[in-house]
């Protein structure tokens, strides 16, 4: 089955082309990584995936459901989620209550004002579970702000495995982090993401070989190498794109 | 995202609140009942029922107040239309009932306010709540203000210039009650505080309680979670005017008279004064706001004309430099309390207060003496000010609050300090 | 009828042109800092009230051109030491902060000029006609407000589009943290920002105060209608204020000496008569009565369509 298919979508800011007709199929189950230099337009595929912004042509299925140009809650109940590039968590609610967030509208409460949200069992179980995960629960009262930028981190993932969607888009989830607080987050990401259909954007090329099944190469709006690790790593092209100089020349 | 709170703005997180035992927490609501019922018996001065009437309504008032702004933070100028248009269709219900036989007894009069509240919030909300943050403190300006202006036009319902006076007098009974004295109106206010206040406590520990909250903090975020932020908002808003039609409805059984100027934006200025003052972060904060600001408000004007400007330098302070509110005060303590070093901080803020009444003297007599020269009774000479006769005219009193005021400047700058470290160091966690 | 709409334009253009010498420094100011001042229009006031007490001892002159200058430093003032403090604790609190200012200001002109409505003259060398047209007369004071407000409009306009200081500021407008790192003192170019924001709406005071009236309660009056204006013209656009003070000048003038009810015009758009029943409280309402609410309907119905306005690029 096909978790995410992408159709020749196009994607402009006024004049600026930023996606030039990307076509990409990431089959469900796998854990995917979309890599390339900077300007290319990770994030803004991204956010065309996730709804935040509006494609300028093409077509986008989720699940073999079309979900171009719905708004990002809609696209979220169907089975997406995503986590940011710049930490976009609840700073005044705690931990706890920021995960708790993220599980209600999953578990069905939706705009319901006759539960007690505390009194629902299996909103504190799932609530818990995840809190364990993310090895927070020794910080579950502290309200997010102030915890430290690896913790915050953590709880973004947090925020976006906790309402149990099953394709999950993780955007450069270890940036800024130092070697042990990448390779514990890479752990996390390996055992949330277990089953389920992963698609991340990242730099850090060792993360990326690490975990990836496949990898998409996206350079000035087109995805120029979809494959596995090891025939990326052998593509003249994805070297020239990186590196600039294609392998053989002086 | 924006910055972490300060520690005096961050409140307690929900599910610690529930740790503490719901045994111990609905104990906590009997007692609040019993003291409530004991209370006339206790305060016997004749103003104090009347004055306890107006903090009910505020109370309430303020309670959906914070609904939007401290658990939405949807700032709205225009509040007091679903308050004040509550209250007319009580009154209206009220008439209705004394004239043409439709049983609605005084107790439900407020339900009659907050269905108007709630319809009312229902048709302006549905366009006002499509954004947060400044275009929706617009919309709620823009619509207090087409109400109050729409008030001279609508003069049968809104009742022109006089407004619109029932009696409670005249309603069919419940049980035989009868509210013809302020004290029988008391223990209707006591009771609809007691339900309100529970209810808007409740509502906040609901799914859409807590999510208002995610939205508040990053509508996109909660976007992202599966809710849709303007839907968050809508509800919020349909809540906070039930409510706020139901402390419209106690208005007008309480005081039998609704004009426009109930529904405009002193009203709603009001409103956001004390809810600010009490602290928004915090549930107990609008009713700590409600009760001192009818308090001064009410105290107040008793002994002198200004007492607005004072309300006003009250409100200013706490924005700069309290914002977490009296609640958040009172809470800034609570590890210092629990781990028992009250007692520490009983010297440095006597010198703040010292200092800070001084001060306070200073100022006070200043403008006091300004308001006399500059109002209608300066034909007299003197003028008596904390017990003595001053002459505004001379020099000498001036001089003298001068003095006092710079005094308790200079030592509020020097006793502040001290007391703020004293806070942190009671607070700080560790052994003593 | 030729004469209402030709004093009606008139008047309109000079009611506009106020509108827009006090929308123009609270449209800067929130195009720069993000903040909807409430307190302008308290500027405003103590602007009026400065000129009046001064112009007793000095003569209104003098204090036209002194009066300002103190509001613009009284503004300056608040911001370096109430704003700038509140800034970090959001949006919310800066205009709650604002709307505590405005209260103040209103308490305490009532507190030392006292509740009555002083009798602000004007100036007896502007106390003529200036023309008669059609039976009235125009009086030379108003084509004073209107020769100040089109000084005014200019002196903005030159200073944003041909100092550099002019050029920071329009920078600061969009891409305060960019300028910042440029070097330029930022929070220092806010203060001054606000101060001449301030002063203008002092200016504005000091020229209306004799013709709308000195009394503590002016601010209120006229401090709704100037966030209407800024709102409809779009946060932070100068040509958007400009084009809506006018509108709204005009037509609110207009709607004003028309004497005609809303029926008669939902008549003469084709509404049948017996509407008349089911809207009775509308139907005999004049145009002259609605006229307060109108920029409130245009407030709301801008909002909910067009929430950056007509002009504006920002939202909040």
């Amino acid at each position: 089955m096909r978790a995410i298919e992408l159709q020749d979508v196009h994607k402009a800011f006024g004049p600026t082309l930023i996606i030039r007709g990307v076509s990409l199929t990431i089959e469900a189950g796998t854990r995917q990584a979309l890599i390339g230099p900077n300007g290319a337009g990770k994030s803004t595929l991204f956010n065309l995936i996730t709804g935040k912004y509006p494609v300028s042509s093409g077509r986008i299925r989720l699940k073999g459901e079309e979900v171009t140009g719905r708004r990002p809650n809609e696209i979220n109940r169907l089975g997406l989620s995503r986590s940011f590039q710049v930490t976009n968590i609840f700073p005044q609610l705690s931990v706890f209550e920021n995960l708790r967030c993220s599980v209600l509208w999953a578990l069905g409460y939706r705009y319901s004002f006759w539960h007690r949200v505390n009194r629902a069992r299996d909103v504190q179980e799932r609530t818990e579970t995840v809190l364990e995960q993310l090895n927070l629960t020794a910080r579950r009262h502290v309200p997010a702000g102030v915890l430290s930028y690896a913790e915050q981190r953590a709880l973004e993932i947090g925020i976006t495995i906790a309402g149990g969607a099953d394709v999950i888009l993780l955007d450069e989830p270890t940036s800024g982090m130092s070697r042990s607080e990448t390779e514990h987050v890479v752990q996390l990401i390996r055992e949330v993401t277990a089953g389920k259909t992963l698609l991340m954007v990242e730099h850090d090329m060792g993360v990326v070989f690490d975990l990836a099944d496949r990898i998409a190469v996206l350079v000035y709006g087109e995805v120029i190498a979809h494959d596995t690790p090891e025939r990326i790593r052998a593509n003249a092209a994805v070297q020239e794109a990186y590196l600039g100089v294609p392998q053989g020349t002086v | 995202m924006s910055t972490p709170t300060p520690a005096a703005a961050r409140p307690l997180a929900v599910d610690q609140v529930s740790r503490s035992g719901g045994l111990r927490v609905f104990g906590l609501w009997v007692g609040v009942a019993l003291l409530l019922v004991v209370l006339p018996f206790v305060i016997r001065t004749p103003v104090a029922v009347p004055i306890m009437n107006q903090m009910g309504i505020a109370i309430v008032f303020a309670l959906s107040y914070n609904m939007l702004l401290g658990q939405g933070g949807m700032l709205s100028f225009g509040h007091a239309v679903y308050f004040g248009v509550g209250g007319f269709i009580a009154a209206h219900a009220l008439n209705l009932a004394a004239g043409r036989g439709v049983y609605l007894p005084v107790p439900l009069v407020p339900l009659a306010g907050g269905l108007g509240g709630l319809v009312f919030a229902m048709i302006f909300g549905a366009f006002s709540t499509i954004r947060s943050g400044t275009v929706f403190a617009m919309i709620s300006l823009g619509v207090g203000e087409l109400m109050a202006a729409s008030s001279l036009i609508f003069d049968r319902f809104f009742g022109g210039e006089e407004g619109i006076t029932t009696n409670r007098a005249k309603a069919p009974l419940l049980f035989g009650l009868t509210f013809t004295k302020d004290r029988e109106v008391y223990y209707l206010i006591a009771f609809w505080v007691v339900v309100t206040a529970a209810a808007m406590y409740a509502f906040s520990r609901t799914p859409i309680g807590r999510i208002a909250n995610a939205v508040r903090d990053n509508p996109e975020r909660a976007e992202f979670v599966g809710y849709s932020p303007r839907w968050v908002r809508y509800v919020s808003f349909c809540a906070a005017g039930l409510f706020a039609g139901i402390a419209g409805g106690l208005f007008a059984v309480n005081y039998e008279i609704l004009t426009a100027e109930n529904m405009g934006l002193n009203a709603s200025g009001a409103v956001l004064l004390m809810t600010y003052i009490g602290g928004i972060g915090y549930f107990l904060g609008p009713i700590m706001g409600a009760v001192v600001f009818t308090f001064l408000q009410s105290m107040l004007s008793d002994y002198t004309g200004i007492w607005l400007l004072y309300l006003g330098i009250l409100f200013l302070a706490t924005v700069l430099f309290v914002p977490a509110g009296l609640a958040g005060l009172l809470m800034l303590h609570a590890p210092a309390w629990r781990a028992g070093r009250l007692p520490r901080l009983i010297g440095p803020y006597l010198l703040v207060a010292v200092f800070g009444v001084v001060a306070a003297v200073g100022v006070v007599g200043a403008f006091e003496m300004t308001h006399f020269l500059a109002s209608a009774e300066s034909t007299r000479a003197t003028k008596r000010l904390f017990g003595v006769a001053v002459a505004p005219r001379t020099p000498a009193p001036w001089l003298a609050f001068i003095a006092f005021t710079a005094v308790g400047a200079l030592g509020l700058r020097w006793a502040a300090p001290r007391a703020t470290a004293a806070v942190a160091e009671a607070n700080r966690p560790g052994p003593s | 009828m030729l004469q209402i709409a030709f004093f009606s334009v008139l008047n309109g253009l000079v009611y506009g042109m106020l509108l827009f010498m006090l929308s123009s420094g609270l449209t800067l100011i929130f195009g720069m800092m993000g903040v909807l001042n409430f307190a302008h229009a308290g500027f405003y006031m103590l602007g009026a009230y400065v000129a009046y007490t001064m112009g007793l001892y000095i003569g209104f002159w003098p204090a036209l051109l002194v009066a300002p200058v103190l509001v613009g430093v009284a503004g300056a003032l608040v911001e370096r030491h109430g704003l700038r403090r509140v800034h970090r604790f959001g949006h919310v609190a800066e205009l709650v902060f604002t709307f505590g200012v405005a209260l103040l200001i209103e308490e305490v002109v009532a507190l030392v000029w006292g509740r009555p409505a002083k009798t602000y003259e004007v100036p007896a060398l502007l106390d003529f006609p200036l023309f008669r047209v059609f039976g009235s007369s125009f009086p030379a004071y108003k084509g004073f407000m209107l020769l100040v407000a089109v000084a005014i409009f200019l002196f903005i306009f030159a200073i944003l589009s041909r100092t550099r200081a002019g050029l920071i500021i329009q920078a600061s407008l969009t891409h305060p943290g960019m300028v910042a790192m440029l070097g330029h003192n930022v929070p220092r170019v806010f203060m001054v920002v606000f101060g001449i924001g301030s002063a203008l709406a002092g200016l504005a005071g000091v020229i209306a105060g004799p013709v709308l009236g000195t009394f503590p309660g002016m601010a209120q009056v006229l401090g709704s209608i100037v966030f209407v204006v800024v709102v409809i013209g779009g946060l932070g656009s100068l040509t958007g204020a400009f084009v809506a003070s006018l509108l709204i000048g005009i037509v609110q003038t207009f709607a004003v000496a028309l004497d005609v009810s809303v029926g008669n015009v939902l008549m003469a758009l084709g509404v049948p008569a017996s509407a008349s029943v089911a809207l009775h409280d509308i139907w005999k309402v004049t145009i002259a009565q609605v006229a307060p609410i109108m920029p409130y309907l245009l407030l709301v119905l801008v909002l909910m369509i067009r929430p950056t306005g007509l002009f504006g690029t920002r939202e909040t």
